[in-house]
Parts: C-alpha cells; sequence; structure tokens
C-alpha cells in the first residue's frame, strides 16, 4: 500500500507541442497534482535542431500547449516544469520558449514568476575541462579532442534536477529550461518533497514518454503518485488505462539497457521492480533501486559538415532496371570525370551519392544481393559540398545526365522521370552529432546560468 | 526451417540516442521466447555478423516477464550524418526478419 506522503505529477503529453485532450488534462488537474512537468526536446529528431538551435515544433503548437499548462497552473497555483526547451535545449531555445510564455501571459493577464535555466555551454569552457581530465567518454566513442569541440556549432549539458528544485526555491512558478534529462524534469519536484530516489526516477522514466506508457497511446499524458515505497501510474484520460504490461514494456523503448539508467548523480537499477495492477487503470510500481553515482552531465554537441542539394527522379525501363547496379557506376562515373573536367572540382571536394530507393537503397544493414528487380526505383542524387551554391552547381550539372544517361553509348537517348521542377532541391545545412561524452562536476549548477523575471515587467534579473 | 518473422508476435527496432540502436523481439508466450532464447541466430556471434558491429558491443537482454529479446548495439552510422539512411533506426530489424530459427522439438540432425 502506498505511504502517507504522496507526490502527484501531471505530466500532459511526452512533448510540449504534442497535445494534451482537453478533457484528460481537466480530469489530471481535479486529482490535485503538485506540479505540471513536461519535456520539451530530444535528440531523436537528429543533428540539425541542435547544430542550428531550431525547434521541432512549431510555434503555434508549442504555444498552444503552454497556454493550456499556464491557465491550468495559475489555477491551482502549482509549479509548472519545462525541460530542453525548443527540442535541443539551447540557448535559443529557452530564450524562444521564454518569449511565446510572455506573450501567453500578456494575452491572459497572468502576472506570473519565470526561471529561465541554461545549460549551452562554449567549447572553450569545456576545453578547459577537458584539459583537467573531467571529461570521459561513453561506449564507443573515442577520447574528447579540443579539435572536436571546435566542429561543434552548439554544446549543451544534460541537467539533472537540482536546477530546478533552485529555481523552484527561489519561488518560481514556471521553470523553462535548457536541455535537462526527461527523466529529470518529472522526478524533480517529488526529489525535492523527500521521497526516495527509486520511486522518483523510476516514476520519471516511465512517464517520459506521456501516453507511451498506456494502453491507448494518443489520449494524453499521465498522472504520477511517487510515495515512500514506490509509485502508481495510470492515464489521465478516463477511458485509458495503465497495465503491469504497458507500464513495464516502456522501459524497452529507446533504452540501450532496459534495467539500468544512468541520470546525473545516480545509477537507476530497475531489474528487480515490479509492476502490478492496483486497479484496472492503474499500476504500482515497486522495488527499484537506486545508486549514487560520481555527478556527471552527458553533452550534445552537434556541428555544420556542409550543403546538400538533393535531386529525386524515377526508372521504370525495365531494361535500365535489370541493370542498375551497372547502369548507377557508369553513371558515377561520366558524372565525376565531367564534374572535374569542367567545374574543376577534384573528387575529395564534394560527396555524389545514389540512393536507388525500391531496390537497396538502405544498404547496409537492409539490402540484398538477391533483391529481385523491381517495378520501378525512385533515384535519390546527395550532392554534399562546402556551401549550397556549390553543391547546386554540382547538382545542376549532374541534371542533364539524370535525364538521358542511356546504359550503352550505342542506345538511343532515354528519358527517365523527374518529379519537379527545378529538379534540385536545395536541402540546407548538413549537421553531424560530435559528442558522446559525459564532463565531471562537483556542483549540479556549475554548467547552469539562470534567470528570473516576472511577466510583463520587462526586467530580468540573472541569479549567479 | 521457419523464419523469425513466422515465430515472433512483433520485432522493432529504435534509435537509442543517436549513436546506439535497439531491436526488441516480442514473442507470443513462453515456449517461443524460450526458443528464440536458445536460437543461434540470435547469440551474439551471429548478431555480430549480421550488423558488422563489434562483437564486444553487441548487448542481449532477454526480459522472462515481457517475453521480449532485447538486442542493442552502437550504429555503424551514427544518426543524421551524411551517409544515414535511417535516422531513427526504424527499419533495422528487417536483416533480422529472415534468420532461421530451430524448432525445439525437431532440431536438425548433427
Amino acid at each position: 500500500m502506498p505511504g502517507s506522503t504522496v507526490c502527484r505529477v501531471l505530466v500532459p503529453s511526452g512533448v510540449l507541442g504534442s497535445g494534451c485532450p482537453a478533457q484528460a488534462f481537466e480530469r489530471g488537474l481535479s486529482l490535485a497534482p503538485h506540479v505540471i512537468a513536461v519535456d520539451a526536446g530530444s535528440t531523436d529528431s537528429g543533428p540539425h535542431y541542435l547544430g542550428a538551435g531550431v525547434s521541432k515544433m512549431t510555434r503555434k503548437a508549442v504555444k498552444r500547449d503552454l497556454r493550456q499548462l499556464m491557465i491550468g497552473r495559475a489555477r491551482l497555483g502549482i509549479p509548472l516544469l519545462i525541460g530542453s526547451c525548443g527540442t535541443s535545449g539551447t540557448d535559443m531555445g529557452v530564450d524562444w520558449t521564454a518569449e511565446i510564455c510572455e506573450e501567453i501571459a500578456a494575452e491572459e493577464g497572468q502576472a506570473v514568476k519565470v526561471a529561465l535555466i541554461y545549460s549551452e555551454q562554449s567549447g572553450t569552457r569545456l576545453a578547459d575541462l577537458l584539459a583537467s581530465g573531467a571529461v570521459a567518454p561513453l561506449p564507443p566513442a573515442p577520447p574528447l579532442t579540443k579539435e572536436r569541440l571546435a566542429e561543434c556549432d552548439h554544446i549543451v549539458a544534460l541537467m539533472g534536477y537540482e536546477p530546478f528544485a533552485a529555481a523552484l526555491s527561489e519561488g518560481a512558478d514556471i521553470v523553462l529550461a535548457g536541455r535537462t534529462t526527461d527523466t529529470a524534469v518529472l522526478a524533480a519536484v517529488p526529489l525535492m518533497r523527500r521521497l526516495p530516489a527509486g520511486p522518483s526516477w523510476h516514476a520519471g522514466k516511465i512517464a517520459e514518454c506521456g501516453g507511451l506508457c498506456t494502453t491507448s497511446t494518443r489520449r494524453g499524458g499521465v498522472m504520477l503518485f511517487i510515495d515512500e515505497e514506490g509509485f502508481e501510474v495510470e492515464p489521465l484520460h478516463i477511458d485509458n488505462s495503465c497495465t503491469p504490461y504497458s507500464v513495464s514494456a516502456h522501459m524497452l523503448y529507446e533504452n540501450a539497457d532496459p534495467y539500468l539508467l544512468k541520470e546525473p548523480g545516480i545509477l537507476l537499477d530497475a531489474a528487480q521492480a515490479t509492476y502490478v495492477a492496483a486497479t484496472d487503470r492503474r499500476v504500482r510500481v515497486t522495488g527499484t533501486r537506486c545508486r549514487t553515482m560520481p555527478y556527471t552531465m552527458k553533452l550534445e554537441g552537434s556541428g555544420r559538415v556542409g550543403f546538400r542539394t538533393m535531386v529525386f527522379s524515377a526508372i521504370a525501363d525495365p531494361k535500365v532496371l535489370e541493370q542498375l547496379g551497372g547502369w548507377m557506376t557508369g553513371l558515377r562515373e561520366r558524372l565525376v570525370a565531367g564534374i572535374t573536367s569542367v567545374l574543376g572540382y577534384e573528387e575529395d571536394d564534394y560527396g555524389l551519392e545514389f540512393r536507388p530507393y525500391g531496390w537497396n537503397a538502405l544498404a547496409p544493414p537492409c539490402a540484398s544481393e538477391t533483391a529481385p528487380v523491381p517495378h520501378e526505383v525512385g533515384l535519390m542524387t546527395l550532392v554534399t559540398a562546402a556551401d549550397q551554391e556549390r553543391a547546386t552547381e554540382i547538382a545542376k550539372f549532374c541534371n542533364p545526365m539524370l535525364l538521358h544517361f542511356p546504359l550503352s553509348p550505342e542506345d538511343p537517348l532515354p528519358s527517365f522521370a523527374f518529379a519537379f521542377s527545378p529538379a534540385e532541391v536545395e536541402l540546407g545545412p548538413l549537421h553531424e552529432f560530435k559528442l558522446n561524452h559525459v564532463v565531471a562536476v562537483d556542483d549540479p549548477l556549475a554548467l547552469t546560468r539562470m534567470v528570473h523575471f516576472t511577466t510583463g515587467q520587462g526586467k530580468r534579473r540573472a541569479v549567479a | 526451417m521457419p523464419l523469425l518473422k513466422d515465430i515472433a508476435k512483433y520485432v522493432r527496432s529504435k534509435n537509442a540516442g543517436p549513436f546506439w540502436v535497439t531491436i526488441d523481439i516480442f514473442c507470443k508466450d513462453e515456449p517461443t521466447f524460450r526458443q528464440l532464447c536458445a536460437a543461434e541466430p540470435l547469440k551474439p556471434e551471429a548478431l555480430a555478423r549480421l550488423y558488422g558491429v563489434a562483437l564486444e558491443h553487441v548487448a542481449i537482454f532477454r526480459d522472462e516477464p515481457l517475453k521480449v529479446i532485447k538486442i542493442s548495439f552502437p550504429r555503424a552510422v551514427v544518426q543524421g550524418s551524411a551517409q544515414d539512411v535511417d535516422s531513427h533506426a526504424g527499419q533495422y530489424f528487417v536483416p533480422l526478419l529472415n534468420v532461421p530459427i530451430c524448432d525445439m522439438r525437431h532440431p536438425p540432425p548433427r
């Protein structure tokens, strides 16, 4: 049975901007939560969002969700915590979300105390930490180098729960934070209320994707009830349910290890956890263990490596499809020779890649040498170069050959199917993840910065 | 010999961060789970070969209550890099579907 002290956390969705049905959210508010907490980011959509410092979610979707949460928060007078603002949790992401928050506050007539927590890191600061031996690689990464740091356009350090606790202690109503572990945002208030680490962190892990731990995943998020011995979880929506299977299976999702979870200063061990039905829609979890670990923050870094331009054409001619591999080899040779002789670019100055969708484009690991001749193939031609102009210049040079390259020189000129005009599509900058490392810190707040302000009053106060 | 796709209830793959991929094989019942736990093509050596990764990086978890076999290993191509063709690693499970699974009731002759 639950102990006497219970902390209730309303998790409206898996990510700010994905929406929570009004009926589900209202029911959550009726359960008297101590906090509303949600994550706004992830690396799941790739390196572009961190590299460019832009949000994956549209501004309007984020504003719709934030308005719902701010109105609910004000009605109950409870804190609202949002982690990893603007998808990647860069300083730009925090400021972008703060601007939306101020807009809503003005529209709703709310004077609300906001804390902004930043965790973006400069390459030079990290180079100093690297020199002092504080940075370690995670498998399978090699040790970090100064050069690697310099390749990053944005670097963020994943915060634990402590900066949120500090902001709430300062009296914040709303905390908008940079990159944070999904789990820490949800575990922050239970941990502040001195509930044990095992149930607090495990509850956060189970609810990090909102309704994904329920049987009907598109009906809004969940409510967490953390107590001295364990925690319980149930869907916000009355017509949805959590089962021991739906909850325990969530530990598999996007986790390399389904039992051990490393968080700042903590190793969560759920190997011995038991999941039982408390009601037909609510699950109780006990037996989670936690070990205190040296305090480390995971680093994420992304940097631009070039620009890309794409041409997408289609081939249905059965003669060409029977010899597609050979046709592409010949096409490539012809293009590379022309790019050198006409444009003056050597092969290591740019990238030219064919992805024949419908015939082994996913190679490896999905390609098969014995794949049958397809009915038609969509040929994606990707050009990568140091700048957009050069990538497009090379793609334009490829255009006539992509349209007319014959199987053999004696063949009459074929024409393949171009999908649009202009045929060249500029894909913009190409970013790559550069870091898979952790940095050790003595103080959980050491690499964070905090700013407090009250909406509608303009003045912002930085806390050292 | 039956293939994994004939035996498993559901197989899926997904990124576990930008540098790792994880594959979950869900089984419909306990005998199937035991059969897949014993299957040679689902052992670390075979998986390392199939996916072209170092043996020491292949991690396998066998969860009895869920009847799930979980396989995790580093991505050969980091998510979103120039050569990446599957950003979320959503199709990495496909090569596993056609691995042969020995029927334990009728083991092949030695």
